[in-house]
Parts: structure tokens; C-alpha cells; sequence
């Protein structure tokens, strides 16, 4: 039995000897990844500090969960918590459906040169950055010098403040969203659809099926399972609310229903230097988004499907 | 009752291509317009009388932009990042997909593999990563937006997934040879990974490229902005002159779009190329991600 044992042992040194330059070649990769992502992990104990610039994290003295009461305390904190929801939601809601019911229509084209034409421009706002993006839209949309609001006021209408009324700066967000990645997010579907059997199609045709039946019973069920798999990846990334986009897009005027928790620790983080509270704030949302993303894993697989772990 | 059918199918057809028409259009249509006032005279751009084509056509806008040392200097720094720092992703993203894709002969595999994909489900948040950032030396220098992130767990996978579909015989032929396990690397695998090595170039290219982000957060020297944070001050700058608080030197109009029309030019350059790769790449991720 000893010999079997001390033979594994050495087995298992030989293959490791064996294998050192694939430590080596690991080695960059890991150093960076232990520096800029797992210390940072350890960083995050300052939520449970009063952290000082001049003692450093280690130095600083412990607080326990005295910046978690703080910010569960303030109403700020679930106004801001209540507008990641509502404004992630109202993505999901719209925006999910949008590239589904394109891709189905898309397909249904015949001419395949005008499919293409369709295809490639639809998703070109996806490469375009999220600053150039804003940038036309706060243009586009601006009360003053806006082209919307000059084709409003020449039908008769009065200007219409998007980018400064709370209520609809929401929408704003949410179409801009749209109109950036809905082609883009289309592509996954198209590419369901085309794994879809001809056969399929084919004895719909005959069973004499018209096209919205076609579309219902075959296409639908047929690109199930990729759908079922985006929505649940989607919820999972239920805290992810597009800071990029809401940091370029919003003003003081909309603070109230725009600012989220992203927006909030960079503003209040680094702006004002409150880096133990803002540090508690990304832990919770780190946190959450943690917990929803094995949720959404767990359901996934429930329902049959493969999961992303 | 044929022709009801005939006439449905018919009537659906046409409604679907106008509704095609109608997205493709309502997607083009902004930087059209975009470009239309960036070749205008800026009294037309004001009156609100510029469309879709430029009225009192002038190179001025792009004149003044194009001469804005700050704009070459960012346009500079955006350049570095995209040769500098994609070259960067992509050879410590081979260097460590390469033994990751070893799973028989590589003790430790699963634990690393954990070790990167745990990355993608939960960091320390900004504020911690922004502090090591600095405690490193990083703050103000392009590095910055190149070590931390440095590999993306999601194209690791890609390329992991890439180096195990190639057949072991490969391999195994040139280490019966005397192959060491750098030469595989570098005269069988990368090789045959053209196509993915190109595809993750583009996803990585294109993320710094547009990204500003970290840049907000980690440089305030405006000659070390790159692009994209030029011309998030150009945009906020021109609402505040609007607004009449700091009126003399904010650029103008023209001069806001003419950025914007050059800030997107080299992804439009890439375009037919990013098309071609992308698409695969999503797939491939798609199928064996």
C-alpha cells in the first residue's frame, strides 16, 4: 500500500515538474489577476472600517457594520436602490423582447442582399462608444437646438424637456438602450433560427400553415431554449444598470430618479472622498448581483438548461 | 380562399420590409445628421436649419479639431491602447489559455480556471480596486487602463475552448519529436488559432477604443486623456455653453460633431472586418461558452 502511495506521490512531482512551463507561462496572467482583482477583494474590508489615507487599510481602525447603518439609514440609499431596480426592470421589459421579435422579422425577408444591408447597419451603434452615443442623443433631444423638439413645436406642440424631467429621463435611458443594441443582440437569435430544420418549415407548409402559424409554432418553440437561457443571463445581471451610459446622460435635474449606486460611489466616492461608504455601497451591490447570478444559474437549470457554471 | 392567403402573405411581406426600412433608417439617420453639422456653418447649425445635409459646407469644424493639441494628444493615447494595450490581452490571454486547455497534463488546472472565472461573478467594487490602482503606481498613467484588466475571463474561455478543439495528436507528434511545451505553443497552436486570436484583437480593440470609465477614474492630465474622455468634456462643455454659464470657449456645434464623426471613423474603418469576426466569435462563444 506504501508503495502504491509514495508512487502517486511521485507521479503526481514528476507531472508537476513536467508541467512548469505551464506555470510559467501562467505566471503574468495570475500576478495581475491576484494584484488588480483578488487584493481588491481583501480591499473591501474597508466597509467595515473608518479608513484613513494616512494608516492605510491595514491601520484603520475597525467600525464593524457602522457604514452599513449609516447607509441603510438614509433614504437616499433605497431611492437609489429603488431607481437601479425600476430602471433595470424597465430595460428588461422593453428592451429584452426587441431583438427576438426583429431577428423573427429579419429572417422573414426574402431578398437575402437587403437582409444583409438591414443586418449590418442595425448593429453598427453597438461599436460606437456610449459617450459618442449620448452625446447625439442629448444633441438630438436638447429643448433649444434639438431636432426633435423642432419637429414637436412645428406640429404644434411645446418643447419637451427629455434630458431634464425626471420622469421622462427614465425613458430616454431605456429607448437610447434600445436603439444602441438591439441589432447587435439580434445576432444570437438569428443565429437560433438558422439551426432550425427546413424540414420543419416544410411540413408546416403542408399541414397548410400561413406565415404568422409558421412563425408561432415552429420558429417560437425552435429558438426556445436560446431565449430562456438570454433572459436568465439578463436577470442575473440585474444590478448591472449601465453606469457607463447614466453617467454620461444625466444632470442634477434627475438625480432624484437617475442616480443609481454606480453613479453614486463614483460621484460621492471619489468626488468627495467618502471611500469607507461608498466602499459599503459596492459591497451590497456586489453582493446582490452575486446572489442573482446563482439564482438565475439555479433556475436555469432547473429548467433544463445547461447554466454558465 | 387562395387568394385571401396570397393577398396576407403579400400584405405582410410589404409591411415587413417598411418596417426594415424604417429601423435601418431610424438607425443611420442620427449620424447622418451627426456628419451634416459637422461640415456646417455654424450660424445654420444654431438656426436649427441643418438635417440631413450640410448647409454653408466648411472643413472648419474638423480644421479646428484636427489642429486642438489636445485632441492629438488623446487620439495619441487611444492609439497606444489599442496596439500596446490589446497586444497586451492578447499574449497573457494565450499565456495562460494554453495551460488551461492542458486538463490532463496540468495539475491545478480546475483551481486556476476557478480562480479566473470566480473574477467574472464577483469583484471588490471600485472603490477598492481604485485604491490598489493607486497604491501601485498606476494613478495618471495609461498602465492603468491596461494591467488591471488585462485579461477578460469571458475571451480566456473563448480561447481556452479554442486550444482544447484542436486535436491532442498534434501535440503529441511534436513532443515525440523533442518539442518543448513553448514550441508547441508557438509553432502548432497559435497557428492554427488565427482566426480566434483575431476575433478576441477585435473584442479587446474595440472595448478600449471606446471605453472612459476608468479613465475618468484614474487620469487627470488632460494630455494623458485618450479619446473618448476628450470628447466627454467636449460634449459636457457645449451643454454648459448652452446653457449660458461658460459661453467663450466652448467649442462649438460643428466642432462637437466633427469630434464625434472622427472619434467613430476607425471603427468604421474596421467595420468589414469586425463583421466578419464578431459574428463568428459570438457564435463560438455562444455554442461552447
Amino acid at each position: 500500500m506504501k508503495a502504491r502511495q509514495i508512487k502517486k506521490q511521485n507521479s503526481l512531482i514528476n507531472s508537476i515538474k513536467e508541467a512548469s512551463p505551464y506555470y510559467l507561462m501562467l505566471l503574468p496572467g495570475l500576478i495581475l489577476l491576484i494584484i488588480y482583482k483578488y487584493l481588491p477583494i481583501y480591499g473591501v474590508t474597508i466597509a467595515f472600517k473608518n479608513y484613513n489615507i494616512m494608516k492605510g487599510i491595514l491601520g484603520s481602525p475597525w467600525v464593524g457594520l457602522e457604514h452599513f447603518e449609516k447607509l441603510f439609514g438614509m433614504s437616499k440609499f433605497y431611492q437609489m436602490f429603488y431607481n437601479t431596480l425600476i430602471i433595470s426592470f424597465q430595460k428588461i421589459v422593453f428592451q429584452f423582447p426587441f431583438p427576438i421579435i426583429f431577428a423573427i422579422l429579419l429572417n422573414e425577408l426574402k431578398n437575402q442582399r437587403f437582409k444583409k444591408v438591414v443586418q449590418t447597419v442595425t448593429y453598427i451603434p453597438h461599436f460606437i462608444s456610449w459617450v459618442i452615443i449620448s452625446g447625439i442623443f442629448i444633441d438630438i433631444l436638447s429643448p433649444s437646438t434639438g431636432i426633435v423638439n423642432y419637429i414637436i413645436q412645428a406640429l404644434g406642440g411645446k418643447p419637451v424637456r427629455f434630458m431634464t424631467d425626471p420622469d421622462i429621463f427614465r425613458g430616454v435611458l431605456v429607448v437610447s438602450s434600445i436603439w444602441k443594441d438591439f441589432g447587435y443582440d439580434a445576432i444570437i437569435y438569428l443565429a437560433a433560427i438558422t439551426t432550425i430544420s427546413q424540414e420543419q418549415y416544410e411540413a408546416a407548409i403542408v399541414d397548410g400553415a400561413n406565415r404568422f402559424q409558421r412563425i408561432w409554432h415552429v420558429t417560437l418553440p425552435g429558438i426556445s431554449s436560446t431565449v430562456i437561457v438570454m433572459l436568465i443571463l439578463r436577470l442575473g445581471k440585474i444590478m448591472d444598470v449601465g453606469h457607463e451610459q447614466i453617467l454620461m446622460m444625466y444632470n442634477n435635474a434627475v438625480y432624484d430618479k437617475a442616480d443609481v449606486l454606480s453613479t453614486y460611489i463614483y460621484r460621492v466616492g471619489l468626488g468627495n472622498m467618502q471611500y469607507s461608504l461608498t466602499a459599503a455601497a459596492g459591497l451590497f451591490q456586489s453582493v446582490i448581483g452575486c446572489i442573482m447570478l446563482f439564482l438565475s444559474n439555479l433556475f436555469a437549470k432547473k429548467m433544463g438548461e445547461s447554466g454558465i457554471v | 380562399m387562395k387568394t385571401k392567403e396570397v393577398y396576407m402573405e403579400k400584405l405582410f411581406n410589404i409591411f415587413n420590409i417598411a418596417l426594415m426600412l424604417l429601423l435601418t433608417l431610424i438607425t443611420i439617420t442620427p449620424f447622418i445628421h451627426t456628419f451634416a453639422k459637422s461640415l456646417s456653418e455654424e450660424y445654420f447649425v444654431l438656426a436649427k436649419k441643418v438635417y440631413l445635409i450640410p448647409k454653408g459646407f466648411t472643413w472648419a469644424s474638423y480644421q479646428t479639431v484636427l489642429r486642438n493639441v489636445v485632441f492629438r494628444s488623446s487620439m495619441m493615447n487611444s492609439i497606444f491602447l489599442i496596439t500596446v494595450g490589446t497586444g497586451i490581452n492578447i499574449i497573457i490571454t494565450i499565456l495562460c489559455a494554453y495551460p488551461l486547455s492542458r486538463r490532463k497534463s496540468f495539475p491545478g488546472q480546475k483551481v486556476f480556471m476557478i480562480l479566473f472565472i470566480f473574477t467574472m461573478f464577483f469583484n471588490g467594487g471600485i472603490i477598492p480596486t481604485y485604491m490598489i490602482v493607486k497604491n501601485t503606481g498606476l494613478m495618471n498613467k495609461l498602465w492603468a487602463l491596461i494591467l488591471p484588466n488585462a485579461v477578460n475571463p469571458f475571451n480566456l474561455i473563448i480561447m481556452k475552448n479554442f486550444f482544447m478543439s484542436i486535436p491532442d495528436s498534434l501535440e503529441e507528434a511534436a513532443e515525440i519529436d523533442g518539442a518543448s511545451k513553448w514550441r508547441c505553443l508557438f509553432t502548432i497552436m497559435i497557428p492554427l488559432s488565427k482566426s480566434a486570436i483575431a476575433t478576441l484583437s477585435l473584442f479587446y480593440a474595440v472595448a478600449h477604443w471606446n471605453s472612459y470609465f476608468n479613465a475618468l477614474m484614474y487620469i487627470t492630465d488632460r494630455f494623458k486623456y485618450p479619446l473618448q474622455l476628450y470628447l466627454r468634456e467636449i460634449i459636457i462643455s457645449v451643454d454648459s455653453a448652452i446653457d449660458g454659464s461658460n459661453a467663450e470657449n466652448a467649442p462649438t456645434l460643428g466642432v462637437k460633431s466633427a469630434t464625434m464623426f472622427i472619434s467613430m471613423i476607425p471603427i468604421l474603418m474596421v467595420y468589414p472586418f469586425v463583421q466578419k469576426y464578431f459574428v463568428k466569435g459570438i457564435m463560438v462563444g455562444a455554442v461552447k461558452g
